[in-house]
């Protein structure tokens, strides 16, 4: 439904809304692929990740976002990943990052339940 | 008879230890490999966080030892062993000590900086690590590149070697941090036309007066600090080094050409540390450094009677830090050989 112009538009808040976002995805990631929780967002990975060259994507980002449970931002960047495996071969802290991609498209596919 | 104490590696943790023991009157022997002591100071010009300078804590460390703590230089230790009531160390000319009390001070090693081989040191002419630019300093020869032109830009690599699962290391070296930060201000004190960028993921100022040298650097010296990890580097035809990271802060690839690299190198266990821990028989830490009895209350005690530790055989440590654990330990083997007698 469109809403009717006033003339402005009401901007949805910038805020994380730490206490109403839902992190089900972040604890679910957690037991499944636990080396998500140790990223210290050094970001190897998207130094050499190939779809971060030309248009933004931000594999530390996206773990930033599971972790906070902003589900629109994670599923706007989940696809823009090849599985191309280069962030796991960089990552300094042995993150398992494909695994983290695979298992959070699972999720979100399936409904995320 | 006063008892006597062996200490194996006369760097700083050996040397406060051996002026300790002296004091308390037992008889020291210090065997050092190298020619002089003083360890990794020796190699240092200036110091964090005063920058003041390094020969002036060895001139301290060598009065503490004084004339009556035995230094026998030149002397590598390759074996120790407990023997019956005392212990025996043998060197590599096949000479043997025997004490009631043994003290391994025999430090750490640098990252070999070639192990990160995307980040071109021994690859490319103009990468250096934080020692050899300490060389430099220590020399007093000129801040030049490899082609002997003045550089206009350097980058400072912060974690080289350290918090990184991929080359085994995982735990943070303490003092590469800050010992960036003095170098950068060195070098716009050297060469004020000279842009310096350091690139880091977390910023260790913990020590007292660290964060104002952190801060001096920015107001002061015009340094920028870029958050963000090295990806890999590539040489330009003129030598000059082309840099690619992830600007963290911003979400975007930054791409810099610098004329020099300097990686902060970070700290291994000595392979004489590894070694003689072996012989010796006693633990090692999850890092590969040797393991105290006690994080907290015993940093100086091994799992064998007799055996200590001190410095930076045991962790990453500053200078400060190494001086009071030689100290301790000094202390601990005065403890222990007055209340156990001998072995
Ligand atoms: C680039 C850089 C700059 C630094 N700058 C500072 C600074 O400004 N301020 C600060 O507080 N800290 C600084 N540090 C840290 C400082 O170097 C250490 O805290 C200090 O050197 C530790 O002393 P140590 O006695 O434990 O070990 P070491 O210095 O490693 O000494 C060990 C000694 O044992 C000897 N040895 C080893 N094995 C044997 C053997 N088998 N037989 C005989 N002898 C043996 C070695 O030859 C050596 O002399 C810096 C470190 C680096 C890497
Ligand atoms: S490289 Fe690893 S630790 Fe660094 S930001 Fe990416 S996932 Fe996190
Ligand atoms: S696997 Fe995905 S996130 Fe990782 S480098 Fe390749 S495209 Fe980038
Ligand atoms: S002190 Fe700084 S540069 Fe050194 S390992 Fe720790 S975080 Fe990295």
């Amino acid at each position: 439904m469109k809403s009717k112009d006033f003339g402005y538009q009401a901007i949805p808040p910038r805020h994380i809304d730490y206490d109403k976002n839902d992190r089900t995805l972040f604890y679910f990631l957690r037991r499944r692929e636990p080396s998500i929780s140790i990223c210290f967002s050094c970001g190897s990975c998207s130094a050499t990740c190939p779809a971060n060259e030309n248009t933004p994507f931000s594999f530390y980002r996206i773990m930033l976002y599971i972790r906070r449970g902003e589900k629109l931002q994670i599923a706007r960047e989940i696809n823009k990943c090849m599985l191309c495996g280069k962030c796991r071969l960089v990552c300094p802290k042995g993150v398992n990052t494909r695994n983290v991609i695979l298992i959070t498209r699972d999720f979100l596919n399936s409904g995320g339940q | 008879m006063n008892k006597r104490v062996l200490i194996v590696g006369a760097g700083i943790a050996g040397m406060e230890a051996a002026a300790g023991l002296s004091s308390l009157n037992y008889e020291v022997l210090l065997f050092e490999k190298d020619e002089k002591p003083g360890g990794h100071l020796k190699n240092w010009e200036r110091l964090f966080p005063t920058q003041r300078l390094g020969s002036e804590v060895l001139e301290f460390l060598e009065k503490g030892i004084g004339e009556t703590v035995k230094l026998i230089s030149n002397t590598n230790i390759i074996s120790a062993e407990k023997s019956d009531k005392n212990f025996k160390v043998v060197s590599d000319k096949g000479d043997v000590w025997y004490g009631d009390a043994l003290l391994i001070t025999t430090g750490y090693d640098l990252f070999e900086a070639r192990k990160k081989e995307e980040y071109g040191h021994g690859i490319y002419d103009n990468v250096f690590t934080s020692a050899e630019l300490e060389s430099l300093f220590l020399n007093k020869k000129e801040l030049l590149t490899h082609q002997n032109k003045k550089p206009a830009r350097i980058g400072f690599i912060h974690c080289v070697g350290s918090r990184d699962k991929k080359v085994g290391n995982v735990y943070c070296s303490k003092v590469c941090c800050v010992t960036a930060v003095k170098q950068a201000i060195e070098v716009r004190e050297k060469l004020p036309e000279c842009e310096v960028y350091c690139f880091y993921m977390d910023l260790r100022m913990y020590g007292m007066h660290f964060e104002e040298l952190y801060n001096e650097a920015q107001e002061k010296w015009g340094v920028t600090f870029i958050r963000g990890r090295l990806s890999e580097t590539a040489e330009n035809i003129d030598k000059s080094l082309q840099i690619k990271v992830e600007d963290t802060l911003l979400g975007r690839p930054l791409r810099m050409t610098v004329d020099m690299l300097v990686l902060m190198v970070g700290f291994v266990p000595s392979k004489s540390t590894t070694m003689l821990g072996k012989e010796v028989g006693i633990d090692f830490n999850s890092n590969g450094f040797l393991k105290t009895m006690d994080e907290h209350t015993s940093t100086n005690i091994t799992g064998k009677p007799g055996v200590f530790v001190a410095g930076t055989c045991t962790s990453p440590q500053t200078i400060t830090n190494t001086i009071i654990d030689g100290r301790s330990a000094a202390l601990t083997i005065h403890e222990w050989l007055s209340k156990s007698g001998t072995v």
